[in-house]
């Protein structure tokens, strides 16, 4: 057909897509796996760290003092600080996201537990609950909302950032960019973008979805107030 | 070890700071980006807000704006611009603003929907017109928000403008990206810690700046500062004031 000598429009080609379905699958499953990697790991780390800073709160203001700090330096920085001892490949993307992934939870996790309503842990105490079960069984719960604000955040910056992963080589989707800016092929580079924006999307509704059946006590009316955090 | 070595000795270098692809040139078209970029996107973030705040509207607008930008990834809308025809900087700054405005445009409409519904009702009182109410009213009490905003933005877009160096900007960005290029690890060690260390630096001075900007009656440590001026031993208005009430009955 006449597509092969003038696409109709370079930036929107649906036989850019088909042609290269393979690639772009690599390219998403990679994107993909890294985010989901890095969010659990983050999580894993983030909860004990958060908890310890909640029940000794003279460690909160400097774990969220130096949470802050780290998040100021840019990505490409910390992947090039990194770089040098862990290599070139996974491993230094994967360190880079679980360290930004990891600022945004444990400020989050220590925002909803020391938001919960004095009266609940007052009440708690009285019917004689100790320190590690009001944790568990009453404070963690009820800074649930916050946990998952905290959890949407940091997937859908995790899903851009991993884009920046294509100066060592493991970018997900970004390679796909890095590559279509290359060979100044904008059908590839919109693609990748598109890809990028509806994977953070289906991410987010995701979560939003676990979160509501797990949390029957909480009603979506709560839940959608909470996204501003 | 060896590659810390080789940082320190890259950054020992003279050659590697002077000259126009050195770290004092670099560092200053990444500050010339930087400003360009947040200035770009306060023209259009702040009326914008100050609109939209003064009117108590759009406050899910924001939300939505910063959540949407949040899930667009910057290289993306660099190599889009880049690609679409923008040569250097050019792509760097309008990318950069793109990603400024979310923080610019949610602190200021908060900044200008949190004043006090009282306070307005106050000045409304006192016949304020709509504009004077805004300009010596509310944007004042906004300061400290509109502040963060842009504190936030700049620190953002600083770094954010090193990943123009993959799309041929220039900006410290480049020592990490050409280092990255020919496998000197020294020199992208080198490179990570200049950007983040400005960076780091630009989060102090700014929030420095952020302080001495907001109004001193709505800083948040007023109170150590009342208690200076109370212990102060010159309080001559207050204690002339009172020593010559009471000198009335006495003397009569």
């Amino acid at each position: 057909m006449r597509l092969a000598d003038s696409p109709p429009n370079p930036w929107f080609s649906w036989d850019y897509v088909e042609r290269n379905h393979a690639d772009i699958a690599d390219a998403l499953s990679q994107h993909v796996s890294l985010t989901v990697q890095a969010v659990a790991i983050a999580l894993l780390i983030a909860f004990p760290l958060a908890a310890l800073a909640h029940l000794r709160p003279r460690l909160a203001a400097p774990v969220v003092g130096t949470a802050g700090v780290l998040y100021t330096i840019p990505s490409l920085a910390l992947f090039a600080l990194l770089a040098p001892y862990t290599g070139i490949g996974r491993t230094t993307v994967l360190i880079g996201l679980v360290a930004y992934a990891l600022l945004v939870l444990v400020r989050n996790i220590l925002t909803g537990l020391q938001g919960v309503d004095p009266a609940v842990t007052d009440a708690a105490r009285g019917m004689g609950y100790g320190r590690m079960r009001m944790l568990a069984q009453v404070e963690l719960p009820q800074a649930l909302p916050s946990i998952v604000a905290g959890v949407r955040i940091a997937t859908v910056t995790t899903v851009a950032l991993v884009t920046v992963g294509v100066v060592v080589g493991y970018g997900g989707l970004g390679q796909l960019m890095f590559r279509g800016f290359r060979s100044n092929y904008h059908a590839e580079i919109m693609t990748a973008t598109l890809l990028c924006l509806l994977l953070a999307l289906v991410a987010d509704v995701a979560i939003v979805l676990v979160a509501r059946v797990s949390m029957p006590w909480s009603r979506s009316a709560r839940l959608l107030a909470d996204v501003s955090v | 070890m060896d590659i810390v070595q080789e940082a320190v000795a890259w950054l020992n270098d003279p050659l590697n700071w002077t000259g126009s692809n050195g770290v004092l040139a670099l560092t200053a078209a990444h500050l010339r980006v930087t400003l360009l970029a947040v200035l770009l996107a306060a023209v259009v973030a702040l009326p914008a807000g100050v609109w939209l705040g003064h009117a108590r509207r759009g406050g899910t607008a924001g939300v939505v704006l910063a959540n949407t930008t949040r899930a667009l990834p910057t290289l993306a809308l660099l190599t889009l611009f880049a690609s679409a025809g923008l040569f250097g900087n050019t792509a760097t700054v309008l990318a950069c603003a793109v990603f400024a405005v979310p923080p610019l445009l949610t602190n200021t409409v908060t900044g200008l929907g949190d004043v006090d519904r009282d306070v307005v009702d106050a000045a409304r009182g006192l016949g304020m017109s709509s504009r004077r109410r805004l300009w010596e009213v509310e944007l004042p009490l906004a300061v400290p928000l509109v502040a963060a905003g842009v504190r936030t933005a700049v620190v953002q877009v600083l770094a954010t403008v090193p990943l123009a160096a993959l799309v041929g900007g220039t900006s410290l960005g480049s020592i990490i990206v050409n280092g990255f290029g020919t496998q000197r690890y020294g020199q992208v060690l080198a490179g990570g810690v200049l950007v983040a260390g400005l960076c780091l630096v630009a989060e102090g001075v700014l929030a420095v700046a952020q302080r001495l900007l907001t109004p001193r009656g709505l800083r948040e440590s007023t109170r150590p500062a009342r208690r200076w001026r109370q212990g102060r031993p010159s309080d001559p208005p207050v204690a002339a004031m009172a020593s010559s009430s009471s000198n009335g009955p006495t003397s009569a």
